[in-house]
């Protein structure tokens, strides 16, 4: 369970209780509901697993099952830029996790862990199909290519000091 | 949309599409009659997302310049992503690679203005010749040993646009049987043709659907898996990225043969422009009437929803797939049931994966003989082969069954980088085994790969040289599906840990000789008794490298020493006094103060001290330390 105490506002709700209404008659829209959740709330608390669960009927042991089962599904929220070093093949052996140790050291924080501030979380993910740019770093939706450990520090400054790098 | 509104546009844009499929004389005629002096393709494919600056600069220089005469076609993946950001001009067929905004300013300015000429530098190198001379770049040898079949429209048309599509050939084969065609007809063609499921096992595909069209069922479904988990695979993403139309169309085609009205494309959610591209081209079909009711007017009804897959390597089974797709935890179940009787809700199920899909519009319609006469006997048609690694040419190739692997790394894939030495390939991902070098002329197809202990799989190639450990890559592989098993059966969940174990232990330097034994003993329990593929497969690449390069092992186990140079436990740094300059940034450097030496003399590391993070190594400008 998290460990962050569930903020959530009334609109997030409202929001969610129209994704819900829209895919509740389909056939296996669990799924669905949790991707669109997660992308209003930004992660899954308890708290909005409850309101899934009520509003279709089912356990919540059943949502709560789907929802520790997927990697892409989480728990405790993330940090405001979410970095994740791809430990795909193709980029392991052109040494990505030289790179996930850099971005360790510069974040002071492990793998699946978030920064203090809330500013960064950083994780591996699976293979993105990069694999021509390998190895790449993925900081929210952008995606570095042919990233060498020296320039680790340079990628995460563009977040810290712009809102985001990309203007 | 109707027949006869489908041909006016196939033959509204024949000439536009054309433009970027013929040689430059030709080609030069046709341009006249599209109202485009010039087309510029760019790709847009997750492999070459820089290419989007590119882009922007691209269409400010156009403005600039006036050319409102140059069309600009964001197209999918041309394949060879090493180069990338690629941007080719027709109808010069000009191949300019590794474009830089910067470039695209000077070549609009340059090429793109009325009478302007190639910017030679920029050009693909292999398609200029020493004498200066430019070849067209489907001769240079990434491409020649090609044959595009799954991948024939990617890059060549912009995957935005249906009509595009429709033009390059898209929706000529649903037409055909949908009016002309009787279900079994179209089944008995695709199994003719020989095509093999592109996914893994290599199942036939005509025999997949006569199986579910047989079976009793009020509702069938027709699935697309498009989860491609394994690592350093990337075709199917290229196909949904620069041709999904090809999927819907031979989804729908299937749909017909075995009777069954809705289909499902599960998709991972680790590919934002896969979905996005076929959520826009789901859309534009429905609109122009090719899913939906009544398509075409013929009657039969089909449509098609995409599920979003949620990071979880197994749901690449078919069963845990399909749970998936019922909302579940994707967790797989025994087998049989199979899916052809009892796949989706319960339902008879034609489940195949991306690459597969691509190849039923050219079976269809020119020929199951014509599809035969390519490849091997046994494994007919292409492969899409996704080349990644410590290879020169890094991308996306398609080339047919029976090639040999050394013509896929040497001709196609220009070789081993920074001029290593080959010294393995894996294919199959988790799942497969690897070809070592003395198997290099191994022709690549379903049952030669099974014959050395590898196999298929979905194509990912990954090339390895002399600085790779295969103690290493077993562990990494094992690391994966160790932590991607579902947990549901036990040889699966212990075993895949038990073996991790083991292999930690001898990279680290604390192997036994029983190891071996113990591996052994282990993979053969997984094998057997493992609940799906994920699990009985996932011994696959530590047997195919203690198989292969059993010496390796034996190196770590009873040496004490990684051969590779990579297994940080068995290995110390040092420093070559005759290349040392005394800087003294290694010593600064050096976290726990491991390094000592006064400046402009040779520098020593104490290896007792050194922790092995191989900052020294990282911040020399010397080359002087070294790993032994």
């Amino acid at each position: 369970m998290s460990i962050v105490s569930f903020e959530g506002t009334k609109e997030q709700e409202a929001a969610l209780r129209s994704v819900i209404e829209t895919h509740k008659n389909e056939r296996g829209c669990l799924m669905p509901i949790l991707h669109q959740a997660q992308d209003i709330y930004g992660y899954l608390p308890c708290e909005v697993q409850s309101i899934i669960a009520d509003a279709l009927s089912i356990p919540l042991s059943e949502v709560f099952g789907v929802a520790t089962f997927y990697t892409r599904f989480t728990l405790n929220p993330k940090g405001r830029h979410q970095v994740s070093v791809c430990l795909g093949t193709a980029c392991y052996v052109k040494g990505s996790d030289k790179l996930l140790e850099e971005v360790e050291k510069e974040l002071r924080i492990t793998c699946g862990e978030c920064t203090p501030d809330g500013e960064f979380s950083l994780d591996s993910c699976r293979c993105v199909g990069a694999c021509g740019l390998a190895p790449v770093i993925i900081v929210d939706e952008r995606v570095y290519g042919r990233v060498k450990p020296s320039q680790v520090k340079g990628i995460l400054d563009t977040y810290r000091q712009t809102d985001g790098g990309i203007k | 949309m109707t027949r006869e509104e489908l041909a006016q546009i196939r033959n509204d844009l024949a000439d536009l599409i054309n433009v970027r499929r013929l040689v430059k004389t030709e080609a030069e005629k046709l341009a006249e009659n599209t109202g485009y002096r010039k087309q510029v393709l760019i790709c847009l494919g997750s492999g070459c997302t820089s290419a989007s600056a590119v882009c922007t600069q691209l269409e400010i220089s156009l403005r600039e310049l006036g050319l409102d005469d140059v069309l600009l076609v964001k197209t999918g993946c041309f394949g060879l992503c090493a180069l990338g950001p690629i941007m080719i001009v027709y109808p010069d067929g000009a191949f300019y690679t590794n474009v830089t905004p910067e470039d695209a300013k000077r070549i609009a300015r340059i090429h793109l203005v009325k009478g302007g000429t190639v910017v030679k530098e920029k050009l693909y190198k292999d398609t200029v010749l020493d004498n200066g001379e430019v070849i067209p770049f489907t001769e240079a040898p990434f491409y020649k040993h090609q044959t595009r079949i799954a991948l024939r429209n990617c890059g060549l048309i912009t995957p935005d646009d249906i009509n595009e599509a429709i033009a390059a050939g898209d929706y000529l084969a649903l037409e055909k049987v949908l009016f002309e065609m009787t279900p079994d007809e179209v089944i008995s063609e695709v199994k003719t043709s020989g095509l093999r499921g592109r996914g893994g096992a290599g199942f036939l595909t005509g025999l997949k659907w006569e199986l579910t069209k047989k079976a009793d069922g009020d509702e069938k479904y027709i699935c697309c898996n498009a989860d491609e988990g394994d690592p350093g695979a990337f075709m199917d993403r290229a196909v949904l990225e620069g041709d999904p139309h090809s999927v819907l169309e031979a989804m729908t085609i299937a749909g017909y043969a075995v009777g069954a009205h809705e289909g499902y494309i599960y998709v991972r959610a680790e590919y934002p422009i896969a979905v996005h591209k076929l959520t826009v081209a789901i859309t534009q079909a429905r609109r122009a009437g090719l899913l939906g009711k009544d398509i075409l007017g013929s009657g039969f009804d089909f449509d098609i929803f995409v599920r979003l897959g949620a990071g979880a390597f197994v749901c690449g089974e078919e069963t845990a797939l399909m749970t998936s797709i019922e909302g579940h935890r994707g967790e797989p179940r025994p087998r049989p049931p199979f899916s052809a009787t009892c796949g989706l809700f319960s339902k008879p199920t034609v489940l195949n994966n991306v690459e597969t899909w691509a190849n039923i519009n050219p079976i269809i319609t020119k020929g199951a003989n014509w599809f035969r006469s390519i490849g091997t006997e046994k494994s007919t048609g292409t492969k899409v082969f996704a080349l990644v690694g410590k290879i020169k040419n890094v991308g996306l190739v398609e080339v047919p069954m029976g090639t040999p692997l050394r013509t896929i790394i040497y001709d196609v894939g220009g070789g081993i980088e920074n001029g290593g030495t080959f010294k393995a390939a894996q294919t199959g991902g988790p799942s497969g085994g690897c070809i070592p070098a003395k198997h290099i002329d191994i022709p690549m197809d379903f049952d030669s790969l099974v014959s050395i202990g590898s196999m298929m799989g979905s194509g990912g190639l990954i090339v390895m040289d002399e600085s790779t450990c295969m103690v290493d890559i077993a562990k990494f592989y094992l690391e994966f599906t160790a932590d991607e098993s579902c947990g549901k059966c036990t040889p699966c969940r212990i075993g895949t840990r038990r073996l991790l174990e083991i292999l930690t232990r001898i990279t680290e330097g604390k192997g036994e000789e029983s190891d071996i034994r113990k591996i052994r003993d282990i993979s053969a329990h997984m094998q057997s008794s493992a609940l799906c593929a994920l699990g009985q497969s996932a011994p696959n690449p530590v047997i195919s490298t203690l198989t292969h390069f059993e010496d390796e092992y034996t190196a770590h186990i009873r040496d004490k020493k990684c051969p590779a140079c990579v297994c940080k436990s068995l290995l110390s740094y040092h420093i070559d006094p005759t290349k040392c300059r005394g800087c003294t940034l290694c010593a600064r450097n050096c976290p726990v103060n491991a390094i000592t030496g006064t400046p402009k003399n040779p520098h020593e590391i104490d290896t007792s001290k050194c922790i092995r993070c191989g900052q020294c190594m990282a911040n020399c400008s010397f080359g002087a330390i070294e790993k032994r």
